[in-house]
């Protein structure tokens, strides 16, 4: 017993100094070898300002912005506070601010049901894509925004609709950041309609 | 539901099965203490330890020394992350000089979670804990609790191979080569993976960035209530900036799931995109969840000389995994009627479903699979929030974790669990024909099965004991947040979750109460100690019986027949357990759902 308690300490403290000191050591040197952009968040840097990162979402209220799904995380899309709402699908808040958000977006497209990723939030609350269903909901908004055809809109959201991971893994999405941030470099708003946003 | 979502969970366990033998012949190997490649590389850091600690590798122990030892180990390695805790503020790698995890009860809770494999979370991770409390107390655990898991299953497999022997291997040198030779290699080779998908490592301060458009977020005051103007209207704030958490994330999430642990780096768990960027990174996760689990059935074969035996147990796991999959998976695509307006229909543009607490890149499938693999087995970590699924698809991973997870199960745990399962089984062949029942050549005997029936009898009683004391008080009651049915499930789920070391949730459970945190708790440690005491009670009863060839009456464990009736006995078993309380919470709710009610 005495024998076993001793060994008891000593492992733990020699087993801690392997496998919880030096073993994330050496992946971290290693992966910021290898990998030094994924290692350290795929940071995005827009004249040496760094403007997001390419896997976490923002939010996006403005018409001539593709807009992100809802978020439940911390003050809108802090992403020191990841989380989802952990609402129920029979809770009649929940039920009720999807039929809120419904209401606001067929003002948009009148008649059209809405594509269900547009009124739910995400998990982690700052899902970095939306489904290439709700990018095409958003088309003529952001087109007559823009000042430019809904031709050359959807070829810019078609260059950043990822298909499904090797043919087949998850699911086709469209990444909001990286085509926002193309959006702006290509195709500045208007002033009329920044103008009208203020 | 789809082809492609169908062809994704196929592919998924055709890799698993293959991933099967090697990686248990591996096992049996590094277990029996033959030579393996790695023995070049591993043997003198084994040796190193050996002698740091005074650890006699050729010392053989009884049960009850064994058990000792594990305990002991449990103890002081819990003691030290308590610890680690506390006193973070004074260590190093905190660059945002997060305090001492407070109260003293939060970190009671956490480090029992992470001692028992459990991981249930009552913080979050990005504001709560510092990289050295992450990767020197939690990752830690991570590795240990799952090598500890992994050894007590390797000393029964031991029990029923020996014959007429008192002792079932070494706690101490099975702990090593565990994590040296299983463990450690693949999470080296797994976390470099998953940094080539965008999984973080490094130990950045978090990062602020400029956002692209600044965002009106309502005004709330320090108790979180919104503030309003003199004119009665809500005002807003904005923000112009966004904190990213950083982390060394990718050494902690490939440990998480191959040692079935599943507490997050990130509050947002494996959905995360930290963790869990790409689709792709989220299967290889799903199979180190599943591979060793698996690896194991094989590794029973292999150290009891009956390999048919070995894929009899895994077929009938493989078989209650599809089943919970095809209910899951099915409940989520159907999606939820009382959505009106939406369109959830599945088409080329969007997978549709039920897509509240998911994340787009994984959509329904990927989310339902994960919801299914993590408590199939003891793991819980997430990559959707299961009190979002719909009543029935919520209702899959509660009830795995009441099937005590011993569908490839946690590692090692899921092993030894349904061990317990097979004697109850072929107690049961016994009674039918009318003979004293023969495992393997062992004869199961009273003492055996009584011991089995502690374990299977402790697991309800934590249950639905503490589940029964929340909701009749104010104190369980209060934490609700999805009234009706729902709230039942929420509690119902906690208390399963942390007897079965699981550690997933219906997370709108405020859990970081006083009552929680140290029901909880204990509950943990429960789930742990007292299933594996008995356990190894039988392990090493077993060992010291004679071996009994099998005659005509012997009840054979290698056919379809055996499957068949090993999956009866963990069905039964769980339905007459828990039927009358599932039939209250989920199945009520999806009732009346169908019926359009709301609460």
């Amino acid at each position: 017993m005495k024998k076993n308690l001793v060994t008891a300490v000593l492992m733990t403290i020699a087993t801690t100094i392997l496998l919880g000191v030096i073993y994330p050591l050496v992946v971290t040197g290693l992966a910021q070898l290898l990998f030094p952009k994924k290692a350290n968040g795929e940071l995005i840097e827009k004249n040496g300002v760094l403007v997001g990162s390419a896997l976490i979402g923002q939010g996006f209220s403005g018409p001539a912005y593709f807009h992100s799904r809802p978020s439940a995380a911390g003050n809108g899309w802090d992403a020191a506070n990841s989380g989802g709402s952990n609402y129920g699908p029979t809770n009649h808040k929940f039920i009720d601010r999807v039929h809120q958000d419904v209401t606001t977006l067929q003002a948009e497209n009148p008649g059209q049901p809405i594509p269900v990723d547009m009124v739910t939030t995400s998990a982690s609350g700052f899902d970095p894509d939306i489904t290439p269903a709700a990018a095409e909901f958003q088309l003529a908004r952001v087109a007559k925004e823009r000042g430019i055809s809904i031709d050359q809109l959807q070829s810019l959201v078609a260059k950043h609709t990822q298909e499904r991971q090797w043919g087949f893994l998850g699911e086709r999405r469209v990444n909001v950041l990286e085509l926002n941030l193309e959006l702006d470099a290509r195709y500045p708003a208007t002033k009329r309609a920044s103008a009208a946003r203020n | 539901m789809t082809v492609n979502g169908w062809f994704q969970i196929l592919l998924f366990l055709a890799i698993v099965l293959a991933l099967t033998k090697p990686l248990g012949i591996f096992m049996a190997r590094v277990f029996s203490g033959e030579r393996t490649i790695l023995d070049a590389i591993l043997r003198p850091i084994e040796r190193l330890l050996y002698r740091i600690t005074g650890v006699d590798e050729k010392h053989e122990m009884r049960w009850t020394e064994y058990a000792v030892a594990m305990l002991l180990f449990s103890v002081v390695s819990m003691i030290v992350l308590y610890l680690l805790q506390r006193l973070q503020g004074y260590l190093p790698l905190n660059p945002q000089h997060l305090g001492a995890v407070n109260p003293p009860v939060l970190a009671f809770n956490t480090a029992a979670s992470f001692t028992t494999n459990t991981n249930w979370q009552n913080y979050s991770g990005e504001t709560t804990m510092s990289y050295f409390t992450q990767m020197a107390g939690l990752a830690y655990h991570n590795f240990t609790s799952a090598a500890v898991g992994i050894v007590l299953a390797i000393a029964f497999i031991r029990g029923i191979a020996r014959r007429e022997m008192k002792t079932i291997g070494n706690f101490w040198v099975d702990l090593v080569r565990c994590s040296l030779w299983v463990l450690l290699p693949l999470c080296i080779l797994g976390s470099l993976v998953l940094v080539s998908q965008g999984v973080v490592q490094n130990f950045r301060p978090y990062d602020k960035i400029k956002l692209v458009e600044p965002m009106q977020v309502p005004k709330v005051d320090s108790n979180g209530k919104p503030v309003l103007g003199p004119d009665g209207k809500q005002l807003s704030d904005t923000v112009t900036e966004q904190t990213i958490a950083q982390g060394p994330v990718a050494s902690q999430e490939i440990i998480k799931e191959l040692g079935t642990n599943g507490g997050g780096f990130f509050n947002a768990n494996s959905s995360h995109p930290f963790e869990n960027p790409t689709p792709l990174s989220d299967y290889i996760e799903l199979i180190a969840i599943f591979s060793l689990g698996s690896a194991l059935t094989y590794t029973l074969g292999q150290m009891t000389g009956s390999h048919r035996h070995g894929w009899a147990v895994w077929s009938a796991m493989a078989i209650l995994f599809l089943a919970g999959v095809t209910v899951a998976y099915w409940a989520e695509a159907r999606g939820n009627p009382l959505l009106a307006g939406t369109n959830q229909r599945p088409t080329a543009a969007q997978a549709g479903g039920n897509m509240e607490g998911k994340e787009v890149r994984f959509g329904v499938t990927d989310s339902a699979l994960w919801a299914t693999v993590t408590t199939d087995t003891s793991c819980g970590a997430i990559n959707s929030w299961h009190d979002s699924f719909t009543p029935l698809g919520g209702m899959v991973p509660l009830t795995n974790i009441m099937l005590s997870e011993v569908v490839f199960g946690g590692v090692g745990s899921g092993m030894y669990g349904m061990l317990i399962d097979i004697i109850l089984a072929v107690f049961i062949a016994g009674l039918m024909v009318g003979r004293t029942p023969e495992y393997l050549g062992k004869k199961i005997e009273a003492y055996d099965v009584k011991m089995a029936m502690l374990v299977i009898l402790i697991f309800p009683l934590v249950i639905l004991g503490f589940a029964a004391v929340s909701v009749v008080y104010g104190f369980g009651t209060s934490s609700i947040l999805n009234p009706g049915p729902h709230g039942l499930s929420e509690i119902l789920y906690a208390f399963t979750s942390q007897a079965g070391n699981n550690g997933s949730a219906f997370a709108g459970l405020t859990t970081n109460t006083l009552w929680y945190n140290s029901a909880g708790g204990i509950t943990m440690l429960v789930g742990r100690f007292l299933m594996i005491i008995p356990m190894l009670a039988i392990a090493g009863n077993l060992a010291g019986k004679k071996y009994v060839p099998p005659s005509l009456g012997t009840f054979p464990v290698t056919t379809p027949l055996f499957t068949v009736l090993l999956i009866g006995v963990i069905l039964i078993v769980g339905a007459l357990t828990f039927f009358p309380a599932l039939s209250l919470g989920p199945i009520l709710e999806h009732l009346l759902m169908a019926a359009g009610k709301t609460f």
